[in-house]
């Protein structure tokens, strides 16, 4: 009977909860009202259906505050009761198999049911059920008890000078404040979180061994030192920006101060599209085209210059993936922020001091170099920045392309390894989450999120002030 | 000099003035049946004026009438603008200035202009002067440069309030004498034509006052050509006037003859304020 | 008459320098078009090597089969359940594998062909066949006309992707004996001229590395692999087929640039498959399989049907929470929210975070909602909740943009009547930017749909077999996909990976063209 319980479909069965609870306390909100404003003894400040609103806002919130409750931690809830009450081999195990167990389980309770012989995996599903139909009868009662106390509370509120309608709207208007909070609270959940796991890092790894060390070894032994990471991460940023800044800059210039606007009409857009391409897909197109056939220019340098006596070995490493190519790949997805960005900076410029250079007999590059770029300058700067930060947290294309190998070199030609690539290693697959191994990931991402708040924050206060300067 | 009778009726027609002490002062740009167009719509209307030399010709007219227009024809400054066509002839020494053949760059270095509103470039006072001079590459050395900076600055007026601060920025200037630094920039290419585009438009009666002493100044050494909408300010600062409405030349003549004994209705309905 | 100043625009010295200045404009005005040019060429050669990829992916090749459905191999007796049957895979594997050994009789002769016979067909191919033989259960000892999918490595080569092949027609044969058993002599004068001319032509190439090259020589059914030439004979090992198939017509040979041991198709399974082809068992269909079958280790039985079905939900996952919040959110920052300190953080907290990397967000999800609130990994609800966090900042600064289009006047028009604030904005000005809003929102999806990165953070790379049923199940999406087919060794996946990519890009095609249409019909100016 328990175990049916468990089967309930929560989701429906609360918003159509939800739904009676919302329409129920309107409704007995507006008859009450309706009865003393219809008499017409005294003059009501708000009309009938905002004292619906209120009552049945009263009656809504609570049980909706329990729905949400139930939605983020009932779940959680019952596996943890469940994993309290597994035999001493389940809780030795480590947290992502036993997650990917109770995966299983959940899956066989509420899809296919379970058949098979094992007789544990039997009685721990039954057990799930159970104790998920207890959790949801918890709260469809605890739901149920909130509204009617709300309902009750609201109710007794309702009368002919009672200024139902501010209220609903000092209501209402809280609830848009909350979800603008939201933003506030998804940055501090992203910094909490980092700090958190972080800090738990650097109990087990010595904070300047981290950040100087160089030999980086996280999978297999207990190597911390995160400078290989960070040289490739900006080695292959670098080459990213020596692509995507002359190129985005000169397309920007050359469609703000050349194209006719047909040409605009048309490049725009395709630049656009650049931006638009998943980086999942740049990625494939690195591995598939780019780092072969950097792989072969290598190779044929190599045995050039050997051929040629200027060498006596292969000078370049020529790897099947390299920093090159993941560079020269995230170049080509950087260029629409480079371009869009300081094309707009580049026609906020005023017309008037174009017209003044030019009524000196200015060329039109004449006028661009000396005094639209310098006129633009703060923004470009700024857009410049943001395509760094932008190379610098890019993930896929590092993944697909760049390699695992964590080390210091200068040959683009070879495999490279960055902070991104290595939390994608670090946190994928199934491993132990309390181990140093998957915290560093934490203490990466700290440091990326650190950089790159960095270049953005200078790169927003540039721009702020730029748009001020030309408002 | 000698002109056949007919050519001087003609000219004494258009309004050419015989002057006693240099002779006949022929038109320093000549222009014939100028045509307008943005895209479809037809902004000028078959203009042809002449433009004499060392003296200030005032066009005056109400928004709109097409002679700030008119006057980007003088240096091609229409060529910035990209669904502007200008047709008809613009002589000047010789040469059809509105030739395709004709390189703008060259034709701006002799013909300056001066915006509405002040537009300095971001740059020192000393550099916004020294633009010109050095992209057309007419100093031979620093000191030449800096004479020519001195002599420009001198020539607009500005040189005993800015020469302790050469270097600092020219947004620094008030209004009026950002407009006489822009002046002074125009000057500094040495040009021979210097058109100006309602150039008190922006500033306030003591700096309008400065500015028009400046043209009276400069008139004895350059052709000026000045777009205004203040029909005093034609009045004080021109010798010539031309009147413009809905694209056509209505009227021209000489300033004092447009303003007590205008040929034209229109005219007479515009400097007395009945419409403009 | 005046004094005229030496003109200083009219020397040669002032014309020189003009040309060099005009020489300048041109030199920049190029650079410009050179930027242009090489954005526009790298989006070309990506949209082509991608489409070309995909394009190879559009078809594949299915084996035909005419066979006898046994009920004594499928359905044998006490196994004879539909659900039995449909688990089946032996039973129907046999079935093929007899039919191919029967038209193929020297497989048997020894181990390594056998083996290599077996691998043309999968056998986890056959489960969609025992599906059906299981829900149709009288076709049962029937004959049944059933087409498999072709070993992904045949089917390259059958589209040419495995090696560079020259093919030529050989010259009249006018002897052909069998010398040995399976070794074949052909004689016709001057029949191997162009042949031999070719190996010349190669050897000058390449060197000696042409003897390592495979040249196989075909008529009709059967084929075999050439052991010596001159230009009037041709000795050959026969790898399929009987002599006396060499006596009608003009045989034809093909030189494999590609070495037998550096390539996963054996001679002797090519010359199978070209047999196969000429019998006209083997045909080139759509690779439909490529929507309706969920993941799988082999690359023709594969399908993007769970990563589709998975990025769907994720996707209404976020929608459903990032869309209204984002709205709500916008509303408040733009119409209500008092210019104090707390609001001015807000704002440049949200500009900061549409720039923070999408792995960051991973890492979030990773703690927060694994960690902390304890969600199940790889399920959708997380993996929407995650990109309902990323896409929110640019849903909301899209929101405001459109917010701040709508005049004052509307404002203060409703409030003249005596709408109180709120009715305000929510009866005058939100309908008003209703447009603008959606477009944002649609745009801030179309982000979320590409995210990749967290996904890989909250464990959504699995390998899914299943359809996912709910926001809990566990799941992939279509992105993800993407990046664990590419990391997969063979060949095959390449153009199964580009075409996953087409379909996903022709989601985010989709939803911009939404947007475009939106633009168009509701662009006004005030």
């Amino acid at each position: 009977m328990v175990q049916q319980l468990g089967l309930l479909p929560m989701g429906w069965l609360m918003l159509a909860l939800l739904a009676m609870l919302a329409s129920g306390g309107f409704f007995v909100g507006r008859v009450q009202a309706e009865r003393f404003s219809g008499a017409g003894a005294a003059r009501t400040h708000s009309r009938p259906n905002y004292h619906g609103y209120y009552v049945a806002m009263w009656t809504f919130v609570p049980a909706l505050i329990v729905a949400l409750g139930y939605g983020l931690l009932g779940d959680g809830i019952v596996r943890s009761m469940l994993a309290s009450e597994l035999p001493a081999n389940f809780t030795d195990m480590p947290r992502v198999e036993l997650d990917v167990y109770l995966n299983s389980v959940a899956r066989a309770a509420y899809h296919h049911g379970y058949t098979g012989a094992d007789r544990v995996f039997s009685a721990i599903m039954n057990r799930f059920l159970e104790l998920q139909g207890l959790v949801k009868v918890a709260t469809i009662g605890l739901a149920l008890v909130c509204a009617a106390g709300g309902f009750l509370l609201a109710r007794r509120r309702v009368a002919p000078e009672f200024r139902a309608r501010n209220r609903v709207e000092g209501g209402i208007e809280i609830f848009l404040f909350l979800c603008a909070a939201i933003a506030i609270a998804t940055t501090i959940g992203i910094v909490a979180s980092l700090l958190y796991e972080s800090l738990r890092f650097f109990a087990e790894v010595p904070f300047w061994d981290f950040l100087f060390g160089t030999r980086w070894n996280a999978q297999t032994s207990a190597e911390f030192g995160a400078l290989p990471l960070f040289f490739g991460t900006f080695m292959i940023a670098l080459i990213a920006m020596l692509i995507a800044a002359p190129v985005g800059l000169f397309a920007a210039i050359y469609l703000s101060e050349y194209a006719g606007p047909k040409v605009r009409g048309w490049v725009k857009p395709i630049l656009e599209i650049l931006a638009g391409i998943p980086t999942v897909v740049y990625g494939f197109f690195a591995l598939l085209v780019v780092a072969p056939a950097i792989r072969s220019v290598a190779i044929w340098i190599n045995t050039t210059l050997i051929s040629a006596g200027l060498a006596s070995e292969p000078l370049l490493a020529a790897q099947p993936t390299s920093a090159l190519a993941a560079g020269l790949v995230m170049g080509i997805m950087v260029i629409p922020f480079v371009s869009s960005l300081s094309d707009d900076v580049i026609n906020a410029v005023p017309q008037t001091l174009r017209d003044a250079a030019y009524a000196m007999g200015a060329t039109k590059s004449e006028t661009v170099k000396h005094v639209v770029l310098p006129a633009a300058l703060p923004g470009i700067i700024a857009s410049l920045l943001l395509a760094v930060s932008r190379a610098i947290g890019e993930t896929m294309i590092v993944v697909m392309a760049a390699g695992q190998r964590a080390r210091i070199s200068a040959d683009p030609t070879a495999d490279l390894t960055t902070i991104t690539v290595q939390i994608v290693a670090l946190l994928t697959g199934e491993t132990e989450f309390d181990s140093p191994k998957t915290l560093s990931a934490f203490a990466l991402g700290l440091v990326l999120f650190v950089i790159t708040l960095f270049f953005n924050l200078i790169a927003l206060r540039v721009v702020q002030k730029y748009r001020e300067k030309y408002d | 000099m000698e002109t056949t009778m007919t050519e001087s009726r003609e000219m004494s027609a258009a309004g050419i003035k015989m002057d006693e002490t240099q002779g006949l002062t022929f038109p320093r740009i000549d222009c014939r049946n100028i045509d307008v167009f943005y895209g479809d719509k037809q902004a000028i209307f078959d203009i042809s004026l002449p433009v004499p030399d060392r003296s200030v010709t005032a066009l005056i007219g109400p928004s709109g009438c097409g002679k700030s227009t008119f006057l980007r024809c003088l240096n091609r400054m229409n060529d910035t603008i990209e669904s502007c066509k200008v047709t008809g002839e613009i002589i000047m020494d010789g040469e059809n200035i509105n030739d395709p053949g004709m390189d703008p760059v060259l034709l701006r270095s002799r013909v300056g202009m001066v915006f509405q509103k002040p537009n300095p470039f971001p740059k020192s006072i000393y550099d916004n002067i020294a633009y010109g001079p050095r992209i057309h590459g007419l100093a031979a050395s620093r000191e030449d440069l800096d004479a020519m900076v001195e002599k420009s600055l001198r020539r607009a007026g500005l040189w005993d309030e800015v020469k302790d601060r050469l270097t600092s920025p020219a947004n620094s200037l008030s209004g009026g004498q950002q407009q006489r630094l822009c002046i002074a920039r125009a000057i500094a290419v040495r040009p021979e034509v210097i058109l100006m585009d309602e150039p008190c438009s922006a500033l306030d009666p003591v700096a309008t006052a400065r500015i028009e002493e400046l043209i009276d100044e400069l008139r004895k050494r350059y052709c000026i050509v000045i777009v205004t909408h203040s029909m005093q300010q034609a009045a004080r600062v021109s010798q010539r006037t031309a009147f413009f409405h809905l694209g056509e030349l209505v009227e021209m003549g000489e300033t004092d003859q447009i303003f007590t004994n205008p040929r034209e209705r229109r005219t007479e309905d515009y400097i007395t304020g009945r419409f403009g | 008459m005046t004094d005229v100043a030496p003109d200083p625009f009219r020397n040669e010295k002032a014309l020189r320098r003009l040309k060099k200045r005009r020489a300048a404009d041109a030199r920049f005005r190029l650079y410009g078009l050179s930027a242009i040019a090489f954005a526009l060429l790298a989006l070309s050669v990506l949209v082509a090597s991608i489409g070309f990829q995909a394009i190879s992916a559009a078809t594949y090749h299915k084996l035909r089969f005419d066979i006898v459905l046994d009920p004594a191999v499928i359905a044998p007796k006490g196994n004879d359940t539909p659900a039995e049957i449909s688990r089946n895979v032996d039973g129907f594997y046999t079935l093929i594998r007899s039919n191919l050994e029967a038209t193929f009789p020297e497989a048997d002769e020894d181990r390594m062909a056998s083996r290599q016979l077996g691998e043309l067909v999968t056998r986890l191919a056959v489960l969609p066949t025992a599906k059906w033989v299981a829900e149709n259960p009288t076709q049962i000892g029937q004959t049944a006309t059933i087409k498999v999918p072709l070993n992904d490595d045949l089917d390259l080569y059958l589209k040419g992707a495995v090696s560079k092949e020259f093919r030529l027609r050989l010259g009249d044969i006018s002897a052909v004996a069998e010398t040995a058993p399976r070794q074949v002599l052909l004689t016709g004068a001057g029949a191997f001229k162009a042949l031999e001319s070719l190996i010349a032509v190669q050897r000058q190439e390449v060197g000696d590395a042409v003897d390592a090259r495979s040249t196989l020589v075909s008529s009709g059914t059967a084929m075999g692999r050439v052991t010596s030439l001159s230009t009037d004979t041709l000795e050959m090992t026969l790898l399929t087929g009987s002599a006396s198939d060499f006596r009608t017509g003009r045989p034809m040979a093909r030189m494999i640039a590609l070495p037998e041991s550096q390539r996963n198709v054996s001679d002797l399974q090519i010359a199978w498959t070209l047999a196969l082809k000429d019998m006209g068992r083997i045909s080139r269909v759509p690779h439909t399989s490529l929507l309706t079958h969920t993941d799988s280790t082999y690359p023709e039985l594969a399908g993007a049907l769970a990563a589709i079905v998975g990025s769907l939900l994720t996707m209404m996952v976020t929608a459903f929470i990032a869309i209204p919040i984002g709205i709500f959110a916008s509303v408040y920052l733009e119409e209500f929210a008092p210019r104090n300190r707390l609001t001015e953080i807000i704002e440049v907290n949200i500009n900061n975070l549409a720039a923070v990397p999408s792995i960051v967000f991973g890492l979030l999800g990773a703690a927060v909602f694994l960690g902390f609130f304890g969600l199940p990994r790889s399920a959708p609800l997380v993996g929407g909740l995650v990109l309902a966090l990323l896409t929110l900042p640019t849903i909301i600064i899209a929101s405001r943009a459109a917010l701040k289009s709508v005049p004052p006047s509307i404002r203060a028009a409703a409030l003249g009547v005596g709408a109180s604030k709120m009715q305000s904005v929510f009866h005058h000005v939100l309908p008003v930017a209703g447009p603008g809003i959606f477009t944002g929102a649609i745009l801030g999806m179309a982000r979320a749909l590409g995210e990749t990165a967290p996904l890989l953070l909250i464990g959504m790379v699995a390998f899914v077999a299943d359809v996912p049923t709910g926001p809990t199940d566990e799941s992939t999406a279509l992105p993800v996909l993407v990046y664990s087919w590419s990391t997969n060794a063979e060949r095959a996946w390449e153009p199964m990976t580009a075409a996953v990519i087409v379909i996903l890009l022709l989601f985010l095609v989709t939803m911009n063209g939404i947007v475009v249409l939106l633009r168009r019909r509701f662009e006004r100016r005030w």
